[in-house]
C-alpha cells in the first residue's frame, strides 16, 4: 500500500519514438484502459493506419492527433506494485522548450529519449541541459531504435560516450543509460531476448526501484498560505497559520522566525483534522499557531531562527521566457515566488545561454520565447529566498504579465 | 526527516494545498459537487484543510431533474451533517420545455442541463473562482487541463491558449468578468480515489455498491430502469448484479456487472479493472468530444 510517488518528466526530439514508449508503459503497465486503446486504434484507422498508434493515446487535443504533433505537456499516470508513476509528457519540438521546462519543474526524473540511428542530437543536448537546469538530479537515457541498428553494442556504447562527455560539463548527477526498442517492447518492461550483451535493469524495473534524492535543503521552510480564523465562538481565541511545508520539519517548542520583518516566535501547536500533531515534515499541509499574536499575513515566510535566509529586493536569477511578446530589459511584472507576490523588473539581461552549446551571449536588450537567460531582477518589497540549486521550492518564481499571462520562469542564483 | 509518503499522503498534502490556494487567491469561490465519489473526496479534503474552521465557501449542485432518488437523499443527508453550505441550481427554462436526451440528443441535453446551468449559477452568484473533481486520467483532452484552468469572460476554455503552469506556482490572476476552474485532484487516479475513501472511510452514494437492479442493455451498457417509461422500444428488462463506477443522469448512466458490496471489492475492482470508468458515460462517445464540451463550458 505505501508505495510512494515518483513524478518523472518524458522528453525527446521528433519521431523518437516517445510517444510510443510512452503507450508501451501505459499498455504493459495496465496505465491505460481497452476502451481508451481501441479508440487510439479506431482513430489511427479512420486516418487509414493500421493498428495501434500509441501516440493516439497520449496526444489529448484534436489538433495534435489531426496534425500528429504533440502540442501541450500532457500528465499520464500509471501504477506498480512497486510505485505510482505520473509522467509529464513534454512534447519534442524545438519552439516548445517552454513546455519542456513546465514538466520539469515538478519531475524528479528525466527519461530522456535518443534515436539509436542519429546518436547525440542537438535536441538531445538541450534536454538533458534543461532537465538540469530545472534541478533535476537523475535523468535516464533511453536509447531507442536499437532494432533498426541491429541491437548492435558499439552503437550504444558511442552513444553513452557522447553523453557522457556532455554531462562532464555539468553539476554531477545520476545518469543512467538503457538501450531499448519501445515498438517491440525490448528492455522496456520485460528483457527480450534481443540484448544478450546488457546486464543493467530493465527501463521499468529502474523507474521502480531507483532512490530519488528529492531534495537536499533540511532547513525550515513554511510559506504562509491563509490566516484561519474559525467564525466559531468556542475558536474565538484560534490564530492558525495554514500552509505546506515546503521543507525541513517543525516541532511544537521550536523557536522561529518570521520574515521578511525578522521577528521571532516559538510554535505552540500544529492542528490537523486527525488531531494535533507535535512535528510536521515536508510536503504536508497543516495549520500552527503561535505564541504571540504577531502580524503575519500571506506570503510571509516560517523558518528556523539559525538558517534563516537574509530578504533581499535584488538577485540574480536565470530566466527562461515563456511569453511571444519579448521581453525587455527594464520591463515590470507581478513576481510570484512561493505565496508572495511582489512587482518587479528585470533591470538587466547579463547573458543569454544557448541551451545546445552552452555558449554565453551578452549584450542583449530583449528576450524572445524559449530564451535563457541570466538576469539581474529587482523587487519593490523584500523576498525570502534561497538559491535554487539549494532549494527548488523557494528559489522559484514565475513573472505574470498585464495580460495575467505567466511569461517568465525563473531561478534564484545568488 | 521523514521519506517515506505513500502516494496518498503526498496526493492529500498537494490537493490541501490547491484548495487553500483558490480560497488565497479568490474573492467567491465555490466547490462543484457532484455526489459522486471524487467530489465526496473534495469535500473531505476541505473539510481538512481548513480545519478547525468550517469550510469557507459553498457547495453547488447543477441539478438537472434526472439524478437518482439515492444521490438527492445522500446530497441532503451528508451536507448537513458536516455542516455545508449547499446550493442547488437548476435550470428551471429547460426542465420546463421537457428536455430530454432522447429529445434532443445527448450532447445538447448536457450542453442546457448541465454547462448551461453551471454557467448561470457561475454568473448569478458571480463565484470567480470554482474548484471541481475532475481528474487528468478520465479522458485524453483532461490530461492536458491545468490545475488552475483559466475561462474567458464566456465560461470558454482555450486549449491552444493555455498559462503555463510551473511547481506549485498557481497563477489565478483574472480579469473582470473571467473566472478559474480549479481540479486539486488532477494528479489522482480512479484506484488512488477508491483507496483514499477506504482508507479515509469517506461517506459514498450506496450506488456504488453492486446489487440487483433492473437493467437493460442499450448500445454498449447496462442502462437502469428507474421508471417504466425508460424501456424503449424492442428492450427487454433483466435483472442483473450490477454497480456504478460513476454517477451521472439516469438516462445517460450505464452499470457495470459487478458483486462489489464493501469498500474493498470495490477497490480490488479498481486495481484489476481493464476498462476506463468513462465508458459508462453517453456523453463521452458522441461526435461531440469531451474537448468540444470542455470549450464551452463543460467541467
Amino acid at each position: 500500500m505505501s508505495v510512494g510517488l515518483l513524478r518523472f518528466l518524458t522528453a525527446g526530439s521528433v519521431d523518437d519514438g516517445k510517444s510510443t514508449l510512452i503507450g508501451r508503459m501505459l499498455v504493459d503497465a495496465r496505465g491505460a484502459f481497452e476502451d481508451q486503446v481501441s479508440a487510439a486504434t479506431r482513430d489511427n484507422e479512420r486516418r487509414g493506419g493500421k493498428g495501434i498508434d500509441f501516440s493516439l493515446l497520449t496526444d489529448g487535443l484534436k489538433a495534435e492527433r489531426e496534425q500528429g504533433i504533440t502540442i501541450d505537456v500532457a500528465y499520464r499516470y500509471f501504477s506498480t506494485e512497486r510505485r505510482k508513476f505520473i509522467i509529464a509528457d513534454a512534447p519534442g519540438h524545438e519552439q516548445y522548450t517552454r513546455n519542456m521546462v513546465t514538466g520539469a519543474s515538478t519531475a524528479d526524473l528525466a527519461l530522456v529519449l535518443v534515436d539509436a540511428r542519429y546518436g547525440v542530437v542537438t535536441q538531445s543536448r538541450r534536454h538533458a541541459f534543461i532537465a538540469h537546469l530545472l534541478g533535476i538530479r537523475h535523468i535516464i537515457v533511453a536509447v531507442n531504435k536499437m532494432d533498426l541498428v541491429d541491437y548492435k553494442q558499439s552503437v550504444y556504447d558511442k552513444i553513452c560516450k557522447d553523453f557522457r562527455e556532455f554531462f562532464a560539463q555539468l553539476d554531477p548527477i545520476d545518469v543512467r543509460f538503457i538501450p531499448i526498442s519501445a515498438l517491440l517492447g525490448d528492455m522496456v518492461v520485460t528483457r527480450g531476448e534481443n540484448f544478450p550483451w546488457y546486464e543493467g535493469p530493465t527501463l521499468m524495473d529502474t523507474l521502480e526501484t531507483i532512490e530519488i534524492d528529492t531534495q537536499s535543503a533540511s532547513e525550515l521552510r513554511f510559506p504562509v498560505q491563509l490566516v484561519n480564523r474559525p467564525p466559531m465562538p468556542e475558536l474565538a481565541d484560534f490564530r492558525g497559520y495554514m500552509g505546506r511545508i515546503a521543507s525541513g520539519r517543525v516541532t511544537v517548542g521550536q523557536d522561529v522566525a518570521i520574515l521578511p520583518s525578522g521577528r521571532r516566535t516559538k510554535v505552540t501547536g500544529i492542528a490537523t483534522f486527525g488531531g494535533d500533531i507535535a512535528s510536521a515534515f515536508a510536503p504536508q499541509s497543516v495549520t500552527m499557531t503561535l505564541a504571540e499574536d504577531v502580524d503575519i499575513s500571506r506570503g510571509d515566510l516560517i523558518t528556523g531562527i539559525d538558517d534563516a535566509p537574509s530578504p533581499i529586493k535584488e538577485f540574480e536569477a536565470t530566466l527562461c521566457w515563456m511569453s511571444q511578446h519579448p521581453m525587455r530589459a527594464g520591463a515590470k511584472y507581478l513576481l510570484r515566488h512561493t505565496t508572495r507576490k511582489v512587482k518587479a523588473v528585470v533591470s538587466k539581461i547579463e547573458y543569454r545561454i544557448d541551451p545546445n552549446t552552452m555558449a554565453k551571449e551578452s549584450g542583449l536588450t530583449e528576450l524572445k520565447q524559449n530564451d535563457i537567460a541570466r538576469v539581474t531582477v529587482k523587487t519593490l518589497l523584500p523576498i525570502a529566498c534561497d538559491p535554487y540549486r539549494k532549494n527548488r521550492e523557494t528559489g522559484a518564481f514565475i513573472l505574470i504579465d498585464e495580460a495575467n499571462d505567466t511569461v517568465g520562469a525563473g531561478f534564484v542564483e545568488a | 526527516m521523514k521519506e517515506n509518503w505513500t502516494h496518498l499522503e503526498a496526493l492529500e498534502a498537494e490537493s490541501i494545498y490547491i484548495i487553500r490556494e483558490v480560497v488565497a487567491q479568490f474573492r467567491n469561490p465555490v466547490l462543484l459537487y457532484s455526489i459522486g465519489k471524487d467530489s465526496s473526496v473534495l469535500v473531505h479534503l476541505a473539510r481538512k484543510a481548513f480545519y478547525p474552521g468550517p469550510i469557507p465557501f459553498p457547495l453547488l449542485h447543477i441539478d438537472t431533474g434526472y439524478k437518482f432518488r439515492e444521490m438527492l437523499t445522500f446530497r441532503d443527508e451528508f451536507t448537513k451533517a458536516i455542516g455545508a453550505r449547499l446550493i442547488v441550481h437548476r435550470n428551471e427554462q429547460a426542465i420546463a420545455e421537457g428536455a430530454h436526451p432522447l429529445k434532443l440528443g445527448v450532447a445538447r441535453c448536457c450542453g442546457k442541463l448541465k454547462t448551461g446551468a453551471l454557467l448561470e449559477a457561475l454568473e448569478k452568484y458571480s463565484f470567480d473562482a470554482a474548484i471541481g473533481g475532475a481528474r487528468r486520467d478520465e479522458e485524453r483532452s483532461r490530461a492536458k487541463e491545468r490545475v488552475f484552468s483559466h475561462r474567458d469572460s464566456f465560461g470558454q476554455w482555450d486549449p491552444r491558449n493555455q498559462r503555463p503552469e510551473l511547481w506549485n506556482l498557481y497563477n489565478g490572476e483574472i480579469h473582470e468578468g473571467e473566472s478559474m476552474r480549479v481540479f486539486p485532484l488532477s494528479n489522482w487516479t480512479e484506484t488512488d480515489v477508491w483507496q483514499y475513501i477506504r482508507e479515509q472511510n469517506i461517506p459514498i452514494v450506496p450506488l456504488y455498491y453492486a446489487q440487483q437492479r433492473q437493467v437493460v442493455f442499450r448500445g454498449t451498457n447496462w442502462i437502469p430502469i428507474i421508471d417504466p417509461s425508460d424501456i424503449r422500444e424492442g428492450e427487454t428488462p433483466v435483472t442483473e448484479w450490477v454497480r456504478f463506477r460513476t454517477l451521472g443522469c439516469m438516462p445517460c448512466t450505464g452499470a457495470v456487472k459487478s458483486g462489489a458490496q464493501t469498500i474493498d471489492d470495490i477497490v480490488e475492482e479498481a486495481l484489476i479493472a481493464t476498462r476506463s470508468e468513462r465508458e459508462t458515460r453517453v456523453i463521452d462517445h458522441g461526435a461531440n468530444t469531451m474537448e468540444d464540451k470542455k470549450r464551452e463550458g463543460y467541467f
